[in-house]
C-alpha cells in the first residue's frame, strides 16, 4: 500500500544480519564483541517483526485482525529493547566484573564453571 | 525498479556491511561498535521505510544512542590491549562457524524467505506506526506485560549495581 518493496526482501536483510551475528558470537574472543553481535541479532529480529507487522501473512483475515496482529509485532518489538538494554547493562557488569578478576578479557579464559 | 526500491537495496547494502563489518572488518573493538552504530541508524531509517515512526526513533535514540554509549564506555574501561585480545588468531573454529552460517541461512531461505509471495501489498494503513496508535495498545491491552517489564528493569539496575561494586 505505501511503499512497493516486497515483504521478503527485509527478510532477506533480516537474515544476513542474524547469520552474521551467529557467525560472530563464535568466531570472536572480545567478549564485548561478542555481545555486540547479539545485538546484531536481536536486532535482527526486530526487523522481521516489524516486516510481518506491516505486511501480514495470514490469508483471509479481516482488517480488524490486521491491525490487531499489527500492533502486537510493533509491541513485541517494544519489549525486545527493553530486555536488551537490561541484559547489555547487566552483561557488561559481569565483563567488567571478570576482566578485574583476571585482568584480561578472553572468551576462551572463562572457563572457571567447567566441570 | 521503482524509487522506494533503490532506496532501499542502498540502505539494505549498507546495514549488511557494517553488520559484516562487525564482525569480519573490525579487529579493534572500538572499530566494531562503530560498524555497529552505522548498521542501527540505517536499521532505524529501514523502520521508517516499514512505516514504524515511533520505533524507528526509538531504535535511534536507545541503540544507536544509549545502547552503544554503554558499549563504548566499557571498551573504554578495560583497556583492551593490542596484543591480547584485539589480534584474534585464526583457530579451527572460523570455518566451521561460517559453514554453519551459511547452512542456517540457506535453510531458512529455502523454507522460509521461498514460499512467502512476493506481494507487496499492505493490509494495514499509514497510520499503524503512529505514536497514538501504539500508545493506546501498550496502556489497555499489554498493561500487565509493560508493568513485568518495569520489575525487569529494575533488578537489571540492582544487578549491575551489584556487580560493579568492589565490596557492598
Amino acid at each position: 500500500m505505501a511503499n512497493d518493496v516486497p515483504l521478503s526482501w527485509f527478510l532477506i536483510m533480516s537474515l544476513v544480519m542474524f547469520t552474521v551475528g551467529g557467525v560472530g558470537v563464535v568466531i570472536r574472543r572480545n567478549p564485548v564483541v561478542v555481545f555486540m553481535c547479539i545485538e546484531l541479532m536481536l536486532n535482527s529480529v526486530n526487523l522481521t517483526f516489524l516486516a510481518f507487522a506491516r505486511y501480514g501473512i495470514t490469508p483471509g483475515q479481516t482488517i480488524e485482525q490486521a491491525n490487531a496482529s499489527a500492533m502486537g509485532g510493533q509491541i513485541a518489538v517494544i519489549f525486545v529493547m527493553a530486555v536488551a538494554a537490561a541484559e547489555v547493562a547487566v552483561g557488561l557488569g559481569i565483563i567488567m566484573a571478570i576482566f578485574r578478576l583476571k585482568n584480561r578479557a578472553d572468551v576462551d579464559d572463562m572457563s572457571a564453571l567447567r566441570g | 525498479m521503482t524509487g522506494n526500491q533503490l532506496a532501499f537495496l542502498v540502505l539494505a547494502a549498507i546495514g549488511c556491511l557494517s553488520a559484516l563489518g562487525v564482525v569480519v572488518f573490525g579487529q579493534n573493538a572500538v572499530r566494531s561498535a562503530l560498524f555497529l552504530v552505522l548498521n542501527f541508524f540505517v536499521l532505524g531509517f529501514v523502520y521508517f521505510a516499514l512505516g514504524a515512526q515511533l520505533l524507528g526513533i526509538t531504535q535511534i535514540m536507545v541503540y544507536a544512542g544509549a545502547i552503544m554509549v554503554l558499549f563504548l564506555f566499557v571498551i573504554m574501561m578495560l583497556q583492551l590491549r593490542q596484543d591480547s585480545s584485539a589480534k584474534e588468531p585464526t583457530d579451527f573454529k572460523r570455518p566451521f562457524a561460517w559453514l554453519f552460517g551459511a547452512a542456517l541461512a540457506l535453510s531458512v531461505m529455502n523454507y522460509v524467505v521461498m514460499p512467502l509471495s512476493m506481494t507487496a501489498e499492505s493490509p494495514v494503513g499509514d497510520e499503524f506506526g503512529r505514536p497514538q496508535a501504539i500508545g493506546n495498545v501498550l496502556f489497555s491491552l499489554y498493561s500487565w506485560p509493560f508493568e513485568v517489564t518495569s520489575v525487569l528493569l529494575l533488578i537489571g539496575i540492582v544487578g549491575s549495581i551489584l556487580l560493579a561494586k568492589r565490596r557492598i
